[in-house]
Parts: structure tokens; C-alpha cells; sequence
């Protein structure tokens, strides 16, 4: 956990007060709509469909048990006592009014929390693995070049009105669990074949209209030199990203318009101009961070305690779960947990205020008061002792989190869609709702493996589903809500986009068409643990096409 | 539109000549970038002082080789969410050492004003008059920096690396359980 | 659906002047006394694109009440005005999903 100083929380004072300063003057008309607009997105204030809308950053996805406290308290206190967790390891709350907007903030204050840049056309969260720091694949932990690019890149001067939104994330892993290809900038900490460990560094990826995966522009990054060349990067953007046409203006046109070694050279260029300037990184300045980035006193313990194995042997619903939620973690003798937000026929994603109290509560006793958010929308306890697994399955099963569905076809990602947000063109989460129904048993959704699938509203694609491995995008077609379905998309390491596999059907139509392709991938598979993913590479995505569209 | 320089509203001293127009002999004139680069020589050789007004969307290199000539450079926010022209003026000051008047043209709201100053505007055509006398307190609404620019101000690395500071007292958030 | 804040102006059919609540984002619609109200059978009722254009320009003069303000079609039955389309429905009554039992607190 990154420890705050009085720097940090005088930053977050001081926007709290900047922003009451906003508010009183848009309440008065002294500022009109379209001038308050920006600076209410800079601090996470979207209006939706019924109310305002609040995004809090979590940065990262780390978020210590205090701070779960305080999200608890604004759901009670400001809102209809639930929160939604986001693509991006943001939390969302739905029913927010702007006049108490600034005592909200002035509470998340209190505990570290604020919406400072999660919209507007600005640096969004710097995302991560939501295993970093606990994750055995790791090299190191990603989140303390989070946080050094965090700092640089919060109410920067140069770059707080950029053509167009800009989303950051970093691994340090060999599995990609942070889904680099979609983000504008990736950043990965490997370790090259000299030994050293530096960056690999892409730009132009992106969802929406025109989706893209990123491009590699600099291969191997010294960590003395990155917030310099993110630095450069940005400034081309900022430069020569398009202003004149919302639908063009995110990097990845100009990635692909210039092309990616163009413009990996224009950064180049700019980059030799700053490279030794004021951010080249002092070593002290990262030890500095990383110093402030604290890690729990794990005991000595041996993987597999006879304790764990006994309770496994009692209990078939603790096994199957253990099985499910329960990962490997780098420490011997710890786990990490994954608590599933996808209970079966609920919106994905939600949390209420009394379950982000007893997740607090758990996290206190079994995870040193630290809680990771993930971008599949569910979250992790990341230090949890083998030997208290079974005591943690009941206090999650009891609070309503230990759905065994973690990685399956009921484990949807889903945008809010329609239902909340006003940019969307249908519906989301019943489709969600609906899908996970048909796939309640447990054993049929275990029997189809992992299966991600992924639902937008809108073409904005905040479901991700371009890289879904059943992808769900809702459209309008004469009023009538209809779903483009594709297939095959991936976002970790081996990254691609889906492919469509017919004409767009009708709402009612959509859970039996999965049910159709996950029948489909059932008969098509070689053998049983043949994934979904590998299935669709190796026959492609004609046989799917033919058995889900011979009846429509 | 009120300008303001130094925290105070203070008269234009400079005129705006149109393209075509005659340039006067004396006082403080500002030209369109075709016609400052068009007559560079001639600005050169000019008494007093000249200025340019310079499009966000063209590249601030090309006056480089005449920085010296210049006493100001006015640069352009169509709308204040178009932010070219802080990267402009970061270059202007910080890679080409430009000592003279940055002045922030077109909507330029009191939002805007600290990140404007630390980008290295010293000038503000306002666009609110209201906007010009809370300027002050606008330029004060924070303390603390992350970002070295070319404004000078201590950024928070430098302080927490200092050997000289003083540690920043950390509130301690207890994580073994 | 597009959003309506970037639509041309067509008129088929009847139609209301619809916003956010400045203060709280609450869905209101424009009444004839040029107020905003959120109960949909107070709000006026245009049929010509001139009555539209007028009642939408005098509401959106009002920037410090209402913001995002725009027309949308409505259904005009047994004397009660309903939505004429999923999102005005959803406006209207609220997500079409069981909110969880704090609702309304």
C-alpha cells in the first residue's frame, strides 16, 4: 500500500476547496454548463441518465480496508447505498447530486479517495495487474511506477486539456492481467536478455469505433527514463492529436495515421530534448516511492497446510470454490482470493454499502486491510493465509461474494448501458442479468471453462467487448434494442480483437445465442480441457457462425 | 478584455496592426505570424518593441531564430479545452529559453490561470473581467506541484529528497494485521 | 440512441422539453409557465417544430435551473403523456433493473 504524506493529502485538500469554488459558482450561473463541464469531468462528475454520476479513482486497484469504509459511508450518505466497480478499477456511484458533491469529496478526502482525473480529456487511472505485488509471474511490483506516474501526471499543467481522453496501464508480469493492448500507453516491466530489467512501451491502443491494439515504439525503456519519454509521448499527442472531430482525437488514429515508427521516431526526437533534463529519474526520487510503498509482515508458512487439505476433503462447496477463486501466490503459505461480484441474475459489478463493510471487515483480520479491484469488475483479498481459507469462504459465502464463477461464462464484465448512462444506445446489464441465469448451474459453467464475456451499450465500448471472448455490443435499430455478437477476442498477452459472426439480434434473442455458441465450442472442442479461446483458434470462427445463424 | 500581468489588470500597451495595415514607426506593435516571419528583417531592425501573435496549431520552432527580436509572443486558446498552446509555451521558455512577455490569448478562464502560469504565461487576456480580479487568489489555489516546469516552483520530489528537509510527518497506516 | 442533444430538430408526432436538475441531475420536463417540473403530465406539449424551437430556446436560456436540455417524443394516451422511446421511458421511471433495496432511501 502507497503511504500518503502531507503532500498528497494537502494536493487533495486543496482540489476539494478548488471544486466547492466550482460548484458554488455553477449554482449561481457565474459559471455557464459548458465552462463547468470540463472541470466537473476532472474530478469524475459525469451527468447520466437520472442523476450525477461520481468516479472514484482507485489507483491502481489498491485500496486499503479504511478506505472500502469511506466508499461504504458515500453509498449510505450520498447515494442509494450501493457502488459499482469499473473496467478501469474505478468505483462509480449512480445517484449523486451535484450540490453535495464537494462534502462527498471532502469525505473521500479524508481517506485518500478522490475523482481527480477519471474523465475529461485528461490521464485517466493508471491501472495494473490486480495481483501486482503478490503475483508469482512477477518481476516487480508495477504499482510504484504507477504511482511515480501517477504523481507527475495529476493536475499537470501542460497536459490537463489533451485532445481527448488518455488511459495508462502497467504489468510487470508475464501473463498480462491488465489488458495493455487496449490502453493508449502500455508500459511492461520485463527483464531483457542482458538481464536488465527496463520498460517495453506501446502507444495506440483503444476500443470504440475504431479499436485498435497497441503498437511497440520503444522495446526497452531504462526505468531512469520513463516519465521523460511518457512525457514526450504526450506532448506529440497534446500537439497533433485531432481537435476538429471527437471520433478521431484519441492517439491511436494519430498512431495510425502517422505510422507507428513515425511516430515512434517523433517521439524519439522530442524525447532527446528532455531526456536529461528535470525527469530523469533520481534513483533517490524512486526509492523515495517505493520506500512509501509498504508490505505486510507475512509469517513463515508452508504451502498446503493439513488444515486446508481437511477442509477441502469436508466441504464440496469449499472445494469447488477453492478450486475457483483461490490463487497461487509468491509468498509460501498465502493465497491470493478473488471475490466474485457476478452472483447469479445481479447486476455485475455492484457492491452494496454492507458488503464493502464486511469486505473491509475481512480484510482487516485475513488480508492486512488490503483490498485489490480488478478490471473484470470483481475484487481480491491479496494476502490471505492458506490455513484461513476456510474461515474466509464463510464469511464471503455469508456476505453473498464467493460465488464459484470467477473466470467463467456467468463472470460477465458489463458497462452500466442504457439503464444508467446517457451515451448508451441499449441495454446492458439484464442482458448480463439474463445470460448469467441460463449458465446458474455450476456445473454446466464449469464445464465450458473460462469464458469471458463482455457487454457494451454503446460502441464507446466500456465493457471491453472488442476483447471479449464473447463480445455483446447493443445498438439501436429503429427503436428496438438489438446485439452484435463476436467471438475470439483476447486482452491479455496474445491481444486481438473479435470477429462478428452474423447480423445483430433482437434483445430476447441473446442468452440463447450464447447458449447456442457455448453448445457450439462443446461439440467443436478436441477434448474437455481444450479452452473456449483455443477452440475458436484453432477451427476458426466459420463453424461457430454456421450452427448459431442455421436457425436465423 | 481585460489583461492581466503581474496579478494586476494593467492597460495594453501594445497594438494590434492587421495584415496590410501600415505598421507605425513607434510604440509597442503586435503582427500575424505571416507577417512577423515576412518581415523579420525589417521587425529586426525596429526600435520599439514588437510582438507576434502565434497559432496554436503551427510549430513554435520556426521562431527560434527570433526570439531575441521579440518582446512578446501572444499565444491562442480558441476554446480554454484546446490546450496547444501550453505545450507551446513550455518549449518557448524552457527548451528556448524565451525571457520575454507569454501572454495567453482567446478563452482564457480563471480555471486555467495556475496551470497557465506554469506553463510560463506571464500575461492573461481575460475573458471574464470577474475573472481578472480573482486572479490572485486563482494563482494561490495550490501548494503543492508534482511537475518540474519552467516556473521555478519546488516540486514535492525535490522536497521529500532533500537532505535538508525535514521528513514530511507520514500518517501511519498500520498494514500487519 | 444518438444523443438527443446532437439531433436536428424534426418534430412527427408530439413532443416535450426534457433536462437534467442542475443541482442533482433529476430528470425534469419544461412546463408552459416556464417552469421545470418532474411529473411528465405537467410538461408542455409541442407538435410543430416553431412551438419546439421556441419552448427549447427558452429553455435552455435557463442554464442556471436545468442543463442538457433538448426535445423528445412523447405519446399522448387517455389524456396522460408517456415516453416514446426506451431512454425517455428509463428517464422517466429509472433503470429497468430491481435496484437494490436501499432504493428510495
Amino acid at each position: 500500500m502507497y503511504l500518503y504524506d502531507d503532500f498528497d493529502r494537502t494536493l487533495l485538500a486543496e482540489r476539494v476547496a478548488e471544486f466547492r469554488g466550482q460548484v458554488g459558482r455553477r449554482l449561481t450561473g457565474e459559471l455557464n454548463e459548458d465552462e463547468f463541464k470540463s472541470l466537473r469531468l476532472m474530478n469524475g462528475v459525469y451527468l447520466q441518465l437520472h442523476a450525477y454520476m461520481l468516479r472514484i479513482a482507485i489507483p491502481y486497484g489498491t485500496l486499503a480496508s479504511d478506505q472500502m469504509r469511506k466508499l461504504a459511508h458515500v453509498a449510505r450518505r450520498y447515494d442509494r447505498g450501493y457502488g459499482h466497480f469499473t473496467t478501469r478499477q474505478n468505483i462509480q456511484f449512480n445517484w449523486i447530486k451535484l450540490a453535495e458533491l464537494p462534502d462527498a469529496m471532502a469525505d473521500l478526502a479524508d481517506s485518500r479517495l478522490h475523482g481527480m482525473q477519471t474523465s475529461g480529456n485528461c490521464v485517466r487511472n493508471i491501472t495494473t495487474d490486480q495481483w501486482a505485488g503478490v503475483a508469482p509471474d512477477e518481476i516487480e511490483d508495477p504499482r510504484v511506477w504507477a504511482e511515480l506516474l501517477r504523481q507527475h501526471l495529476t493536475l499537470h499543467p501542460e497536459f490537463s486539456f489533451l485532445p481527448r481522453k488518455f488511459k495508462i496501464a502497467v504489468s510487470a508480469a508475464s501473463h498480462d492481467r491488465a489488458a495493455l493492448a487496449i490502453h493508449d500507453l502500455s508500459v511492461r516491466l520485463y527483464r531483457n536478455g542482458a538481464g536488465e530489467v527496463g520498460f517495453e512501451v506501446g502507444v495506440g491502443g483503444g476500443l470504440g469505433r475504431t479499436p485498435f491494439l497497441t503498437k511497440i515504439i520503444k522495446p526497452f525503456l531504462a526505468k531512469r527514463d520513463l516519465l521523460s519519454y511518457v512525457e514526450a509521448v504526450l506532448r506529440l499527442y497534446n500537439q497533433y492529436g485531432r481537435r476538429d472531430n471527437i471520433y478521431k482525437a484519441r492517439i491511436k488514429i494519430l498512431v495510425h495515421e502517422l505510422g507507428a515508427e513515425k511516430f515512434g521516431r517523433e517521439v524519439d526526437a522530442e524525447w532527446q530534448s528532455i531526456k536529461d533534463g528535470a525527469l530523469a529519474l533520481d534513483p533517490a526520487v524512486i526509492a523515495e516511492i517505493a520506500a512509501r510503498f509498504r508490505y505486510p509482515d507475512y509469517e513463515r508458512l508452508e504451502d498446503s497446510p493439513p488444515a486446508l487439505e481437511a477442509a477441502r476433503k469436508a466441504d464440496a462447496r469449499f472445494a469447488t470454490w477453492v478450486d475457483n477463486a483461490v490463487n497461487n501466490h509468491k509468498i509460501p503459505g498465502y493465497a491470493i482470493v478473488t471475490m466474485s461480484l457476478k452472483p447469479v441474475g445481479k447486476p455485475p459489478g455492484d457492491c452494496m454499502a454492507d458488503q464493502m463493510d464486511a469486505i473491509a471487515d475481512i480484510a482487516d483480520r485475513h488480508s492486512f486491510s488490503e483490498i485489490r479491484v480488478g478490471h473484470e469488475q470483481n475484487l481480491v483479498l491479496p494476502h490471505v493465509r492458506q490455513r484461513d481459507l476456510p474461515e474466509v469462504f464463510r464469511a464471503l459465502d455469508a456476505i453473498g461474494v464467493a460465488t464459484p464463477n470467477v473466470g467463467l461464462v456467468s463472470d460477465i464484465i458489463a458497462c452500466p448501458g442504457l439503464d444508467y448512462c446517457s451515451l448508451a444506445n441499449a441495454r446492458a446489464i439484464p442482458v448480463a442479468q439474463e445470460i448469467s441465469k441460463r449458465f446458474r448451474d455450476l456445473e454446466v459453467a464449469r464445464g465450458l471453462g473460462r469464458l469471458h464475456i463482455n457487454i457494451s451499450g454503446c460502441i464507446n465500448a466500456c465493457g471491453h467487448h472488442h476483447v471479449g471472448h464473447i463480445g455483446i455490443l447493443g445498438v439501436e435499430k429503429n427503436g428496438e434494442e438489438f446485439y452484435q455478437i463476436t467471438i475470439g477476442g483476447r486482452a491479455d498477452e496474445n491481444a486481438q480483437l473479435g470477429t462478428l459472426i452474423g447480423p445483430a439480434v433482437p434483445y430476447d434473442d441473446v442468452p440463447d445465442v450464447v447458449e447456442d455458441i457455448a453448445q457450439a465450442y462443446l461439440e467443436l472442442r478436441q477434448q474437455s480441457d481444450e479452452l473456449f479461446i483455443d477452440t475458436i483458434k484453432r477451427v476458426g470462427v466459420e463453424p461457430f457462425k454456421e450452427r448459431v445463424y442455421a436457425t436465423r | 478584455m481585460p489583461l492581466v500581468k503581474s496579478g494586476m489588470v494593467v492597460e495594453d500597451r501594445f497594438l494590434r496592426v492587421a495584415d496590410g495595415e501600415p505598421v507605425p514607426e513607434q510604440g509597442p506593435v503586435i503582427v500575424s505570424a505571416e507577417r512577423f516571419l515576412a518581415d523579420a528583417g525589417e521587425f529586426a531592425q525596429r526600435q520599439d518593441a514588437v510582438g507576434v501573435i502565434w497559432p496554436n496549431n503551427r510549430n513554435v520552432a520556426e521562431l527560434e531564430p527570433h526570439l531575441a527580436n521579440l518582446t512578446l509572443i501572444a499565444l491562442v486558446f480558441p476554446v480554454y479545452k484546446d490546450g496547444r498552446a501550453y505545450s507551446q509555451a513550455r518549449v518557448l521558455r524552457e527548451r528556448f529559453g524565451f525571457r520575454g512577455e507569454l501572454r495567453a490569448t482567446g478563452q482564457v478562464l480563471r480555471d486555467q490561470f495556475l496551470f497557465l502560469l506554469r506553463a510560463g504565461f506571464d500575461a492573461f487576456d481575460v475573458a471574464k473581467p470577474a475573472d481578472a480580479t480573482a486572479f490572485e487568489e486563482a494563482a494561490r489555489r495550490y501548494s503543492v506541484f508534482f511537475q518540474p516546469t519552467g516556473d521555478g516552483r519546488v516540486t514535492v520530489a525535490r522536497v521529500r529528497t532533500s537532505r535538508d528537509a525535514r521528513p514530511a510527518p507520514v500518517r501511519s497506516e498500520r498494514v500487519s494485521a | 440512441m444518438t444523443s438527443p442533444l446532437q439531433q436536428k430538430l424534426k418534430i412527427s408526432g408530439s413532443s416535450v422539453v426534457t433536462a437534467n436538475r442542475l443541482a442533482d441531475g433529476a430528470v425534469v420536463y419544461r412546463t408552459a409557465e416556464g417552469t421545470w417540473t418532474t411529473d411528465i403530465d405537467s410538461a408542455a406539449v409541442v407538435s410543430s417544430a416553431e412551438a419546439a424551437t421556441s419552448l427549447l430556446t427558452a429553455a435552455k436560456a435557463d442554464g442556471v435551473q436545468a442543463v442538457d436540455v433538448y426535445v423528445a417524443p412523447v405519446k399522448l394516451k387517455d389524456g396522460q403523456i408517456l415516453p416514446a422511446n426506451l431512454r425517455e421511458a428509463i428517464r422517466l421511471r429509472g433503470p429497468t433493473i430491481e435496484l437494490p433495496i436501499t432504493f428510495g432511501i
